[in-house]
């Protein structure tokens, strides 16, 4: 290790950095926790492999020095899937943003946490798109402005953990940028988690979101986030209207299941004629 | 022994900020970058926590955990 080099450098490609994200960002928090909960999770880094789809927050695969693939938006999961499928001794992580899950990738969230494959997915909800700019997503909180909602959005957000855990993840954690320390055991949980993981990640972009809500520098955006937060088991004995503009963290959902590509693998070697009962099998059975 | 790397910070504060200890202070002067890097002034206040490290985006700082810095 280099002397004086942050603890989180020798997973990184050092060539590409500084990263393209704005002073402050939260994506490289998120990185940060990343790390740190694969640490805890003692997870192989030469095992792992990153899928993205497009946004800011897409980006973070292309800085991490391991196998990744940058997808289409919106469908990161999808390729993951594959991934998993494929062969199901790799450890599989997604890094999507709320957009890229909720709005265009909304259907292939539902359906991965409906199978219960076993892949990590991060989202990293900075309430808007902000790499096209500053509109409004599924997320961004009704009354809030984006160059999409000059008067503020009228629709209902999705609270994308309670629907995760609707369509049946089986680890569901929400934090935020400002409790780093909560977030790295999330992640540590949803890696070692065999089945769909979870965690959204509530973050700053100072940028677009900050900048049209009066909150505009990651300073301000970080002491929100720490004074709205109310941890999910308190909020649970709140009434709706006391919890108007909060954030809800903490674990959603925790509850073991059996695991998608587990039971493909199964019905594989129940159903084999070849002998050779593995995913990555057939096709080369002649050669 | 605390390091803020200059080539990488991008001045967001974070460090300043949220450091429970408040070690970080802003320089005064721009950095090689145009950047005012915070420098760790109140150092011996540090109780390596680790959470600058974890915090900063840009993956600028590193604390030692023993001061040996030979
Ligand atoms: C099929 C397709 N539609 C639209 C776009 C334009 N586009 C790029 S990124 C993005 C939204 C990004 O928002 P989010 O996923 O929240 O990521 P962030 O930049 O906020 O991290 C959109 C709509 C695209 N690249 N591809
Ligand atoms: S536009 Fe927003 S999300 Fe994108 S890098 Fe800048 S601060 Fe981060
Ligand atoms: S390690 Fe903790 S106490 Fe020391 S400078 Fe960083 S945040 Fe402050
Ligand atoms: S948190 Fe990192 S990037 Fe931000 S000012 Fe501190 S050292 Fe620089
Ligand atoms: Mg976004």
């Amino acid at each position: 290790m280099v002397k004086g080099e942050s603890p989180f450098m020798k997973y990184l490609r050092r060539d590409r950095l500084p990263t393209i994200f704005c002073a402050g960002c939260g994506n490289g928090i998120v990185m940060n926790t990343f790390f740190n909960g694969m640490e805890m999770a003692e997870v192989d880094f030469d095992n792992l492999i990153l899928v993205s789809g497009i946004g800011c927050s897409s980006r973070i695969p292309g800085y991490v020095a391991c196998d990744s693939l940058h997808t289409t938006h919106g469908r990161p999961i999808s390729f993951a899937t594959g991934i998993k499928l494929a062969n199901p001794e790799h450890d599989v992580a997604v890094f999507s943003g709320d957009g890229d899950a909720a709005a265009i990738g909304g259907n292939h969230l539902i359906h991965g946490a409906r199978r219960n494959i076993d892949i990590t997915v991060i989202c990293i909800n900075n309430s808007i798109y902000g790499m096209t700019g500053g509109q409004i997503s599924p997320t961004s909180p009704k009354g809030s402005y984006g160059t999409t909602a000059p008067y503020g959005a009228l629709e209902r957000p999705f609270s994308l953990a309670d629907l995760v855990t609707a369509a049946g993840g089986t680890y569901v954690a929400r934090w935020t940028t400002a409790h780093p320390v909560q977030l790295s055991k999330a992640i540590k949980y949803g890696l070692q988690n065999k089945g769909f993981s979870f965690i959204e990640v509530i973050s700053q972009c100072p940028t677009y979101y900050g900048r049209k809500n009066k909150l505009r520098s990651p300073i301000d955006m970080l002491n929100w986030m720490k004074e709205t937060s109310i941890n999910k088991r308190r909020a649970d004995k709140m009434e709706e209207e006391e919890l108007q503009g909060k954030i809800i963290v903490g674990e959603f959902q925790k509850k073991p299941e059996p695991e998608f590509a587990e039971k493909l693998c199964k019905l594989l070697e129940e159903q084999c004629v070849t002998g050779k009962p593995t995913a990555i099998r057939s096709a080369y059975q002649e050669d | 022994m605390i390091t803020v790397n200059e080539n990488l910070c991008k001045g967001c504060n974070l460090c300043t900020e949220f450091c429970p200890q408040k070690v970080y202070k802003e320089s005064e002067k721009l950095g090689k970058k145009g950047i005012h890097v915070p420098v760790p002034v109140d150092e011996e206040k540090c109780k390596k926590c680790g959470l600058c490290a974890l915090m900063c985006p840009d993956q600028a700082i590193r604390v030692d955990e023993e001061d040996n810095d030979e």
